[in-house]
């Protein structure tokens, strides 16, 4: 028997960023609520640590814990994407805690802790890892949800986010528990061998996975819980919930699907085809009628997910490096819009309604301009970031001859641009409201740093494009 | 008649049954939900240790037990997040939990 330590070096960055939030709830726990700031800012310090961790560390694939735990190129790429996420989301939050008086210094520690959950997510190598990252990240944001807690909206958002998640868990697992039982294995290298014909228990064991990871990363069917726990959520939370998580579970269900299901690739190409279709069509219809600014960011954000889970189904090299693409230009555009919605202050108190934005274009021209750019961007008008993501995840799907699926996408955007102009309609066209409290700089920052990456994304897109199909390689 | 792995994967998908319909057919408290996750939980684990010792691998029990372990903290943060509503709203019935449409 080998007892010897397994190298930890692969995942330095997961302990780095653990081992921060020990000694920041110590922290937290001995110097009380008048640690907060120093303890949210340590956080991104961490976060920030922990990214510049991955980017520094040798290249190829590393394996470790017995081969549960991979770093390859796929994982560095979407680990510093979920890291500049978390990282972003708290930066905005930082503000809006101090402005509504709000002084808690767990919130810090737990996007730490869900921030190692979706590190896990993205390296996991097989359904043991898998659960563990899911759970790590998901324990922690169902109390993230819940933060406010003399707030009946949030506890809400978080009772119902728990048992919408729990319940997801449940068929994630049951669904691990049959593909353990049909191939014999947990690891996906294994699944990948043994499962190489489809037979009835490997199909229905996919199909509870599948269902489980579509509920993570909010897709339909499985999208009931997103816009009241968007909704319910306070706003930095609902910034960091459209943004880092999402990009976690989209990098799990693509490992998941690539690298341990290649052989019955026709089965889940299905389904992927038919979440995809059902989320951009849900996405780009349901957002029409509502009048708060984050249930549409709600809908927007399923609508995104449909069109990356494109990429997904063409479950080529070309089509995962579309999903890579379209992660890392989803991020900047949400959080940016994100940026401005918690901009949105009156006399002290945060609004939400989409009517509230009137006239921006008079009282504040520079937000409202970048504001107008980001939500183009988010309906994909050339020559913007949006367009670019969604050309490289149709262009592959039309490479892998899905071209129902590329038609109903681009008809879907089409539909789907129409709630974004609206606002921006209202922006520009309609009389000017009150004027908004002045913006924080940290959400000035954020808004200024994504908008000019999606204004000028198209200047110079080969970094971010060769990184993606570099990562996508290294799944095939 | 022999006890056979099919019997114990029967009990484990009429267990995950049981508790996918007590999530949603039951009205009236939180606290069922909960026990019905717990429920699902618990046909994994059924599943998991059926299997391992059919093909003989000792992944599925370790498998098992990092699902209980897991299973403990998930009800734990399940019934703080309750109390924290309770608190709020002052009844715990599935249908009160209505704030927002969805």
């Amino acid at each position: 028997m080998n007892l010897a330590l397994p190298a930890f070096t692969p995942a330095l960055p997961e302990l780095v960023v653990l081992t921060g939030a020990l000694a920041l709830i110590l922290f937290g726990a001995i110097r009380g609520e008048q640690s907060v700031g120093m303890i949210d800012v340590a956080a991104i310090l961490l976060l920030a640590a922990a990214a510049l961790l991955i980017a520094l560390m040798p290249g190829g694939r590393l394996e470790t814990f017995g081969g549960s735990f991979v770093l390859d190129d796929f994982a560095r790429f979407l680990k510093i994407l979920a890291l500049v996420g978390a990282a972003a989301a708290l930066l905005m939050a930082l503000d809006f805690w101090h402005k509504e008086h709000q002084r808690r210094y767990e919130y810090g520690i737990l996007v730490l802790t869900a921030s190692a959950g979706m590190m896990v997510m993205v390296s996991a190598n097989d359904l043991i890892a898998l659960y563990l990252g899911v759970e790590l990240m998901s324990l922690s944001l169902y109390v993230v949800a819940a933060i406010d807690r003399d707030n009946l909206r949030s506890s809400e958002a978080g009772l119902k986010y728990f048992v919408l998640g729990a319940l997801s868990s449940g068929m994630l697992l049951y669904g691990a528990s049959l593909l353990y039982g049909f191939t014999g294995t947990v690891s996906f290298a294994g699944i990948a061998a043994a499962a190489t014909a489809p037979s009835i228990g490997l199909v229905f064991g996919l199909v509870f996975l599948f269902a489980g990871l579509a509920f993570k990363v909010s897709a339909v069917p499985f999208h009931m819980w997103t816009p009241d726990v968007y909704e319910g959520a306070p706003t930095p939370v609902t910034a960091l919930f459209a943004a880092a998580p999402k990009v976690a579970a989209t990098a799990l269900f693509v490992r998941v699907a690539i690298v341990a299901f290649p052989g019955i690739l026709p089965q889940w190409q299905q389904i992927i085809i038919f979440i995809a279709i059902a989320s951009m069509t849900l996405g780009a219809f349901a957002a029409i009628g509502q009048a708060n600014i984050k249930r549409l960011m709600a809908y927007s954000s399923i609508g995104h997910i449909g069109y990356a889970l494109v990429g997904l189904a063409a479950g080529t090299a070309t089509g995962v490096a579309g999903v890579l693409v379209y992660m890392a230009i989803y991020l900047a555009m949400t959080l940016g819009a994100f940026a401005c919605i918690l901009a949105m202050r009156r006399k002290g108190k945060a609004v939400e309604e989409i009517v509230e934005l009137a006239g921006l274009a008079r009282t504040q021209p520079l937000v409202a301009f970048l504001l107008a750019a980001l939500l183009f961007s988010l309906a994909g008008i050339p020559p913007l970031a949006g367009f670019f993501a969604k050309f490289y995840v149709f262009l592959a799907a039309i490479e892998a001859e899905l071209f129902t699926l590329a038609v109903i996408g681009v008809l879907a955007s089409v539909v789907g641009a129409y709630y974004y102009l609206r606002i921006v309609k209202i922006m520009y066209m309609d009389e000017p409201a009150e004027k908004f409290e002045p913006m924080a700089p940290t959400l000035g920052l954020v808004l200024g740093v994504t908008g000019l990456f999606v204004i000028f994304f198209f200047v110079y897109p080969a970094p971010l494009i060769a990184a993606a199909q570099v990562a996508a390689k290294s799944l095939f | 008649m022999t006890i056979g792995l099919s019997h114990y994967l029967t009990v484990g998908a009429i267990l995950f049954t049981l508790g996918i319909l007590g999530i949603f057919l039951n009205r009236k408290n939180v606290i069922v939900i909960l026990m019905s996750i717990e429920l699902i939980l618990l046909a994994v684990n059924i599943n998991l240790v059926a299997f391992s010792a059919f093909i003989g691998d000792i992944v599925g029990q370790v498998f098992a037990l990092l699902v209980l372990t897991v299973a403990a903290a998930e009800t734990a943060i399940g019934l703080a997040i309750l109390v924290v509503y309770f608190r709020n709203r002052g009844s715990i019935a599935v249908e009160d939990i209505n704030l927002m449409k969805g």
